[in-house]
């Protein structure tokens, strides 16, 4: 019986710890501080796509419930509203229920902010990134639009629920199920258009419902879209990016939507996390931010493609 | 009615998709960075061997399909039915009809076992083994120097079944033959 190896060969943790060095280096370089924010909270994320893990104290000095987070984003964005200049991260983070080949509930983290910086400015910073540490020289860039309209031939930002719901039953079988505009996008996007673009690619300036915590503006052609970015490398989402939402008012009705979203699905309800408001009302800089999946990466490095190859001990078999 | 969730699904499972019989082949995980998690799952339909893909957002469920896979002895054939019998031990006997046997009726051999594919108990497909040993009912002679066909003559087997052979293959002979591709492997005379 093997069970208590890792599940990781030597070869693929020289590999990562190698990954490590290049990434604090590239950053010290640039002369970006790393930080260390912490794995336990009483608020975390309230997207209703993603579940936190609980943990619950029973000592006399924190008898409360915590959360395991599922990014360090929030306090990350507390440090940048009290002046920290450009920050990274490369931490643990924690989601429910995600194990696949390219999911471990338990995963590395990589996340950065930049004061300052446009959503380009960032998307150029994150492949000159991949650049030091993958061999991958440019990376293509193109629009959501852009990349629909070549792959399917519309406008994702502006086609009718009907019009999609037959597109995307010409290529995707459903079943009776009632798919939302979200979902349906999402699909196409993971079974039609990333597979057909080059291995390696950022797309940017989302549909205004896929927004997360970006900023919503007006691009070129006066289209509201949500100023964030996804790289794709072998087919695999390896970053996500955002061009910050910096309004209060605006982030605190996205947590009540959330909430509301939650209830009516029957989820767990988060506290909302009002250090978080406390802070964007002070004054979060202009900033972006990227969060990078550490574990992916490495897949990329040392050529797997389970995730279970490079990570030492998977939450499955610890 | 019972019932699988997208969390339970994996290769083998039994399932009943829009009221037809199928086995999942590969259940595979889609989860977007910020989005709803998918299951995007291969299905065979069981009574039409029909292979496609459908898309389950992640916690919808499929109902259970009461579908078997067991060894059954083949008995005869009454022209409209092909009856088998159970290997148990039990004497259960069920009757395929032309819509299950298919192709499986050009190999078949009284008493040899063949994989029979039961849902609510009736029998929706009958595979034969790899290869079965079928005897030469009918071929001409194949006289030296007929090349006509590039070396190979037709030759009836006893299940009625068709296949090309070598020249020196006579009425009588036992021939080994492969029941995916039809093709004849060699004689396998005792």
């Amino acid at each position: 019986m093997d069970n208590w190896k890792p599940t990781a060969q030597l070869e693929s943790l020289q590999i990562r710890a190698e990954l490590l060095i290049k990434i604090r280096q590239f950053f010290f370089e640039r002369n970006v501080l790393e930080v260390e924010t912490p794995l336990l909270a009483r608020t975390t994320a309230t997207d209703v796509h993603i579940q936190s893990l609980e943990v619950l104290s029973v000592d006399s000095v924190l008898d409360t419930k915590f959360y395991l987070q599922t990014s360090p984003e929030f306090a990350m964005k507390r440090m940048l509203s009290a002046g920290s200049g450009a920050i990274y991260q490369i931490c643990k983070a924690f989601r429910q229920g995600e194990v696949s080949k390219i999911h471990n509930p338990e995963f590395t983290m990589l996340e950065w902010y930049q004061p300052g910086y446009s959503q380009s400015d960032l998307i150029d910073e994150v492949e000159s990134l991949i650049s030091a540490v993958l061999p991958i020289q440019a990376i293509p860039k193109l629009s959501y639009r852009e990349v629909f309209q070549q792959q399917l031939g519309f406008d994702p930002h502006n086609i009718s629920f009907k019009k999609l719901n037959s597109f995307a039953a010409e290529h995707i079988d459903v079943g009776a199920q009632q798919l939302s505009q979200t979902d349906l996008l999402q699909l196409l996007m993971d079974a039609i258009v990333v597979p057909h673009l080059p291995k390696n690619i950022f797309v940017y300036d989302f549909p205004v419902d896929q927004c997360a915590l970006a900023a919503i503006k007006k691009d070129s052609d006066g289209q509201e879209v949500a100023k964030r970015f996804e790289l794709f490398c072998s087919g695999m989402e390896l970053a996500n990016g955002y061009y910050e939402l910096t309004d209060s008012n605006e982030q605190e009705s996205r947590f009540e939507a959330d909430k509301n979203k939650r209830q009516e699905l029957g989820l767990p309800e988060y506290p909302l996390d009002s250090k978080l408001i406390a802070a964007l009302d002070y004054g979060l800089p202009n900033c972006a931010g990227v969060a990078l999946g550490v574990d992916r990466l490495c897949m990329l490095a040392a050529g797997y493609t389970e995730i279970s190859k490079v990570i030492s001990f998977t939450t499955d078999k610890t | 009615m019972a019932n699988y969730s997208t969390n339970e699904f994996k290769g083998g499972l039994k399932v009943l998709i829009d009221t037809e019989p199928c086995s999942i082949l590969e259940n595979e995980i889609v989860k977007p960075g910020k989005g709803q998690a998918f299951n995007r799952v291969k299905l065979r339909n069981l009574k039409n061997g029909r292979v496609w893909e459908r898309t389950y957002k992640s916690g919808e469920s499929v109902e259970v399909a009461d579908v078997l896979e067991i060894d059954m002895e083949y008995l005869y054939s009454d022209g409209e039915f092909w009856h088998f019998m159970k290997t148990d031990d039990s004497y259960e006997q069920v009757a395929a009809d032309a819509n299950a046997i298919t192709d499986a009726k050009n190999w078949l051999k009284e008493q040899d076992i063949y994989t029979v594919v039961l849902w609510n108990d009736a029998p929706i497909s009958v595979t034969p083994p790899n290869f079965v040993e079928l005897e030469v009912t009918e071929t001409d002679p194949g006289l030296k120097g007929d090349t006509a066909q590039g070396g190979t003559k037709p030759a009836t087997l006893s299940s009625g079944a068709v296949v090309k052979v070598p020249l020196f293959v006579n009425i009588g002979d036992v021939l080994k033959v492969d029941t995916r591709t039809g093709e004849y492997q060699n004689r396998a005379n005792k």
